[in-house]
């Protein structure tokens, strides 16, 4: 079988989470393959030193060039420096969202996006396990790997390799790379605006989602966090429509919460909606007895938000 | 300047839950109701506004049946000036790459300075855009979610990443791009609207109109194929609280005071 790479993305030269994440995944495509990482940035050492215990050979790019990941000038680099017929894997985010793609179609190789699970490789063929339409079905997505794959893997959907007893050593690719030109320039991160409350900061959260039907309504959800003393907060969609602003989003794509308690009123369970809640009690309250978000919650009620939520907050003003 | 945007007819998760058939291997698809994919409208709305800024014209194009042609309609009720329909038994069954290249002979065939996507569809690969981009040797940018026109070279364009930051870059023309939803409010199109464009000729385009190899796109070409759909075992699962109104809250009140709710 052709070689392995997990693509590993960084913060302030540390592995994101997903790094050990994809030595299993890689560990499910082929139990025998020696796993090769591929670290690409500028002084980088850190951090694939650190990921030589985990992976048999760590690639290493290190370039001013890519001092910000720019997706387009990554691509290139990768086109040159490795080989053919590589299987590539990488976390599914918005980096990947932004390589993933064009690699697949550079390398001529298949593109497999946002897999949760590996069903195993048949011959040449590989079992992918996939959720459409927000995570409402699944499906089995198969192809041939044997002239390589761009693989990308829900983060948190498979163990963290913790073994670190690949023993790996660092080599140094970046001649391989090249230079590569493109037509889009990096400027600058624009950091997300603070807004008035801080969602982070609250022990109990009433989350609504898109089930709030009208913006009139969100004075519902307010009445009931007033009672119970807890702070608003909501899913994208909400933001996007403008009723609320993007600091009470929850999400990949906006704040981190770990409450204690989290009441997800009429939310269906995204994973990109999911990813923003690290712990606490979940009570789900939605009128699909089908929505994901029943997977995940501690306590379910199938009913319509607006007829829970005033009952609710008048219960508890009752005392 | 000419802008191309890609839009997709799927069925509206809002209005339906997605189930399985009586085999357990595909969806139900009888009683859905279809929309244009939510990211799409995002798309539009831009490309719109853009040219009311700066002159020029919009065109949307889907690859599907002739059911798909409801969607075009819709967004040129918004305000797109053209519609093409990409349709052909052959075109059935493409993944990605299929629809990328299916999409790139549509490209070829005028003359655009901009091309949008939506971010990611019903089946939340995020791939297509990026896909055309690079088929056409073109620059991309994905999740926009800002888009100023600098000049009639280049854009300055903003990413949405991890945490609602903002990547900032400059991207030059022609170039592909894929929109995040929230960059603007798409405009609400009312049945008169839609009644409004009702006659406007939407060709059809095969693929021989488009040159596009009929044996590399389709069922024939993919590489990447959906086996069938399923619904997983569910794990532990939440616990259900059932009854009526007064019991549920009753017992909701019990729970958010045992784990510290209520404060
Ligand atoms: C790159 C990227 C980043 C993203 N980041 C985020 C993020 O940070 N946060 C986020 O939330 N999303 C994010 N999303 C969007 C995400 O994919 C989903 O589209 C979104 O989370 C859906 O929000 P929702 O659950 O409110 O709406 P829906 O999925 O539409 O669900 C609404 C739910 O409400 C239920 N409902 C409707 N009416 C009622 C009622 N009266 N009573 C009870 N229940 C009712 C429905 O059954 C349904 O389950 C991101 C997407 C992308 C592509
Ligand atoms: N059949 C199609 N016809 C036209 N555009 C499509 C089609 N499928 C996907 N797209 C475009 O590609 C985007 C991303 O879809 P996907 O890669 O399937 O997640 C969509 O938002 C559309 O803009």
């Amino acid at each position: 079988m052709a070689q392995i790479f997990a693509y590993i993305s960084y913060k302030d030269g540390v592995a994101d989470d997903a790094a050990l994440e994809l030595a299993t995944v890689a560990k499910k495509i082929d139990a025998g393959a020696d796993v090769n990482a591929i670290v690409v940035g500028s002084g980088v050492d850190a951090v694939c030193n650190e990921m030589a215990a985990s992976y048999k050979e760590v690639w290493k790019i290190d370039k001013d060039t890519v001092a910000y990941p720019n997706a387009e000038i990554i691509r290139g680099m990768l086109v040159n420096a490795l080989p053919k017929d590589a299987i590539v894997l990488m976390a599914h985010d918005t980096f990947s969202m932004d390589l993933g793609p064009g690699l697949s179609i550079k390398m001529d190789s298949p593109y497999v996006p946002d897999v949760v699970g590996i069903d195993g490789v048949d011959g040449s063929t590989l079992k992918t396990v996939r959720q459409e339409f927000g995570g409402q079905v699944s499906t089995h997505v198969n192809c041939d790997i044997a002239s390589g794959a761009v693989i990308t893997v829900r983060p948190g959907s498979f163990e963290a390799d913790e073994s670190k007893s690949a023993g790996g050593s660092v080599v140094d690719k970046t001649a391989d790379a090249g230079d590569v030109s493109v037509k889009r320039t990096f400027l600058e991160v624009v950091e997300a605006e603070a807004g008035d409350v801080d969602i982070t900061k609250s022990d109990v959260l009433v989350s609504i989602g898109r089930g709030i039907e009208e913006e009139e309504n969100i004075e519902v959800a307010q009445e009931l966090a007033d009672a119970m003393g807890a702070v608003v907060s909501c899913s994208r969609p909400i933001v996007d429509a403008k009723w609320l602003e993007k600091s009470r989003q929850v999400g990949t794509s906006g704040q981190t919460v770990k409450p204690n308690v989290y009441m997800a009123m009429g939310i269906s369970g995204s994973f990109q909606h999911l990813g923003g809640i690290k712990g606490g009690f979940i009570i789900a309250v939605n009128k699909n007895p089908k929505a994901p978000i029943f997977q995940v919650a501690d306590i379910g009620v199938v009913a319509d938000i607006l007829e829970v939520m005033p009952a609710l907050t008048e219960k508890i003003q009752e005392g | 300047m000419e802008i191309l945007v890609c839009v997709k007819r799927v069925p509206d998760t809002e209005e339906n839950e997605i189930c399985l058939n009586g085999a357990g291997n595909d969806i139900e698809c009888e009683d859905l109701v279809y929309s244009v994919n939510e990211w799409d409208n995002y798309a539009v709305e831009e490309a719109i506004q853009i040219v009311d800024r700066v002159g020029g014209s919009v065109t949307v194009v889907t690859v599907g049946d002739e059911d798909a042609e409801e969607v075009l309609r819709r967004e040129m009720a918004m305000g797109a000036e053209k519609g093409i329909l990409a349709t052909d038994d052959a075109f059935e069954g493409s993944d990605g790459k299929g629809l990328a290249t299916i999409l790139k002979g549509v490209a070829e065939k005028g003359n655009y300075d901009l091309i949008m996507t939506g971010a990611q569809a019903d089946d939340g690969a995020a791939q297509v855009g990026g896909m055309l981009a690079a088929l056409m040797d073109l620059p991309y940018a994905s999740l926009v979610n800002l888009i100023e026109v600098v000049d009639d070279k280049k854009l300055k364009v903003g990413r949405e990443i991890e945490g609602g930051n903002q990547e900032m870059s400059e991207i030059e023309l022609p170039c592909v791009l894929s929109i995040q939803t929230g960059i603007n409010e798409p405009r609400y199109v009312g049945i008169r609207g839609i009644r409004k464009v009702a006659s406007v000729e939407i060709p059809a385009m095969g693929a021989g109109d488009l040159g596009v190899d009929a044996g590399a796109v389709g069922a024939a070409g993919a590489i990447v194929k959906r086996a069938d759909y399923f619904v997983p075992e569910m794990g532990e699962g939440a616990e259900m609280i059932e009854g009526s109104t007064e019991e549920i809250v009753e017992k909701l009140v019990e729970i958010l005071k045992a784990k510290g709710g209520i404060k």
